[in-house]
């Protein structure tokens, strides 16, 4: 499976956001998009996803399902945690993992994995940020889709949570998935490659970090 | 579980809790009525003669109050997102979601209607006639409404917006509805506005959600 991006344009609101933006995607890979704000980070990732129309380029898969599209065989995690205050932890997960069709025994591991395990009973209206964010976690590890589409996945973590995200990540690799995650900070992945939406149109392509030019 | 009834169960369970909007409605629809006969003056036969009119249009008005969170309350957690990666399709999410708001707001509102029907002197025949009418014509608004939720979903207080869009749609739903209800007052068999309010639910149940899923892909860019 591999995801093959040539030329992207976004446009929003009549503004263009970035042009020129190329990348390869195989199995195993990360990629990590950086770039100022409102470079327009989460706006791919939103394309990738399929909630953006793409103004200009292609974006393809090779592999995979073809029954099915990108967006189908992703999981997406935005800024919003999609979690109900009225449900309770355990319910939250159960009903992503019941939507997108996966088993239902699943959830408690998950929970357990991310560090909810002890809450799952409590309505989900007593978490705190980065609790949501675990739980909105729990949800990539109880579903099993190939392609991870990450928006600042540590953005409200503790230095315990990122860390487990990173090895979260790490496995997810390993087992053949996909990553493209927009951030501010290093992924702590080691062989991901980069992509700044910052740089002049015509080198906008992804290349291998190299731990010397890595960002601080 | 299959994916829609996991959503189904999941927006049964959010209406029927803390701040979920299910029993408002309910309430609602009970306090227009009881507000009737106050506003009127007691007098039975006028009261008998307008009730089912006036049952209908405070189902209308209560079946619209939770509507605007049809949709808002996913969109505005990210819920929504989610479900556009999901491999539902989004005309059956929509409709899944329409039957979920249909059974926790309309179906309480049908349990209701016969009991403060006896408020406005709507007697066994009529109310049987009422409830039918009721049954048939509550999921129309649901789907009417659910096309006007999602039109209104990226907007803060949308649900005035909504209102005037819905509202003028209803009008054919309103008229056979309490046309069919009327029966034993008026010179018009029940099988014809009946008919007629059956065949708009229909349509309603099929463009419905199509329109509704339209709009929401809209929205989300």
């Amino acid at each position: 499976m591999r995801v093959n991006a040539v030329n992207l344009t976004c446009r929003r609101g009549g503004r263009e956001v970035f042009a020129g933006v190329s990348f390869q995607l195989a199995r195993g890979e990360a990629l990590a998009v950086t770039g100022r704000n409102g470079a327009g980070k989460s706006s791919l990732l939103r394309i990738i996803a399929g909630f953006i129309r793409l103004a200009g380029g292609r974006l393809w898969l090779e592999g995979g399902d073809p029954e099915l599209s990108i967006a189908e065989q992703a999981h997406y995690l935005g800024h919003l945690d999609a979690v109900k205050p009225s449900l309770s932890v355990a319910e939250n997960l159960s009903f992503w993992t019941a939507f997108f069709g996966a088993d239902a025994h699943k959830v408690q591991d998950a929970l357990e994995m991310v560090g909810l395990g002890a809450i799952a009973a409590l309505p989900a209206a007593y978490l705190s940020a980065g609790q949501r964010r675990r739980l909105s976690i729990a949800r990539l590890l109880a579903v099993k889709r190939p392609i991870w589409l990450l928006d600042e996945p540590a953005s409200t973590l503790d230095a315990a949570g990122r860390g487990r995200l990173t090895d979260f990540m790490q496995s997810h690799l390993v087992g053949g998935g996909l990553i493209l995650a927009a951030t501010h900070g290093a992924l702590g992945l080691s062989g991901a490659q980069e992509l700044s939406l910052d740089r002049p149109a015509h080198a906008r392509t992804a290349e291998t970090q190299h731990p010397a030019e890595a960002a601080p | 579980m299959t994916p829609l009834t996991a959503l189904l169960v999941r927006d049964m369970r959010i209406a029927v809790r803390v701040g979920g909007g299910a029993l408002i409605g309910v309430l609602f629809f009970v306090v227009v009525v009881t507000l009737t006969p106050f506003a009127v003056g007691p007098d039975l036969a006028l009261l008998k003669r307008i009730g089912p009119a006036i049952l209908w249009l405070a189902a209308l008005l209560a079946s619209l109050l939770a509507l605007d969170r049809l949709f808002a309350s996913d969109h505005e957690d990210g819920s929504l997102d989610l479900i556009l990666t999901g491999r539902a399709p989004l005309e059956l999410v929509i409709a899944a979601k329409g039957l979920a708001h249909w059974l926790s707001t309309a179906v309480p509102l049908i349990v209701a209607a016969p009991l403060i029907g006896l408020l406005l002197d709507i007697e066994p025949p009529a109310q049987a006639g009422l409830v039918l009418t009721l049954l048939v014509g509550t999921p129309a608004l649901t789907f009417i409404g659910a096309v006007g939720a999602a039109i209104a979903v990226t907007l803060r207080r949308g649900g005035l917006l909504l209102a005037v869009i819905v509202l003028p749609l209803t009008v054919p739903v309103l008229i056979f509805g309490v046309a069919a209800a009327n029966v034993a007052a008026g010179p018009v068999p029940f099988g014809t506005p009946f008919t007629v309010l059956c065949a708009l639910t229909l349509a309603s149940l099929v463009i419905g959600p199509f329109a509704a899923a339209a709009a929401l892909r809209l929205d989300i860019e």
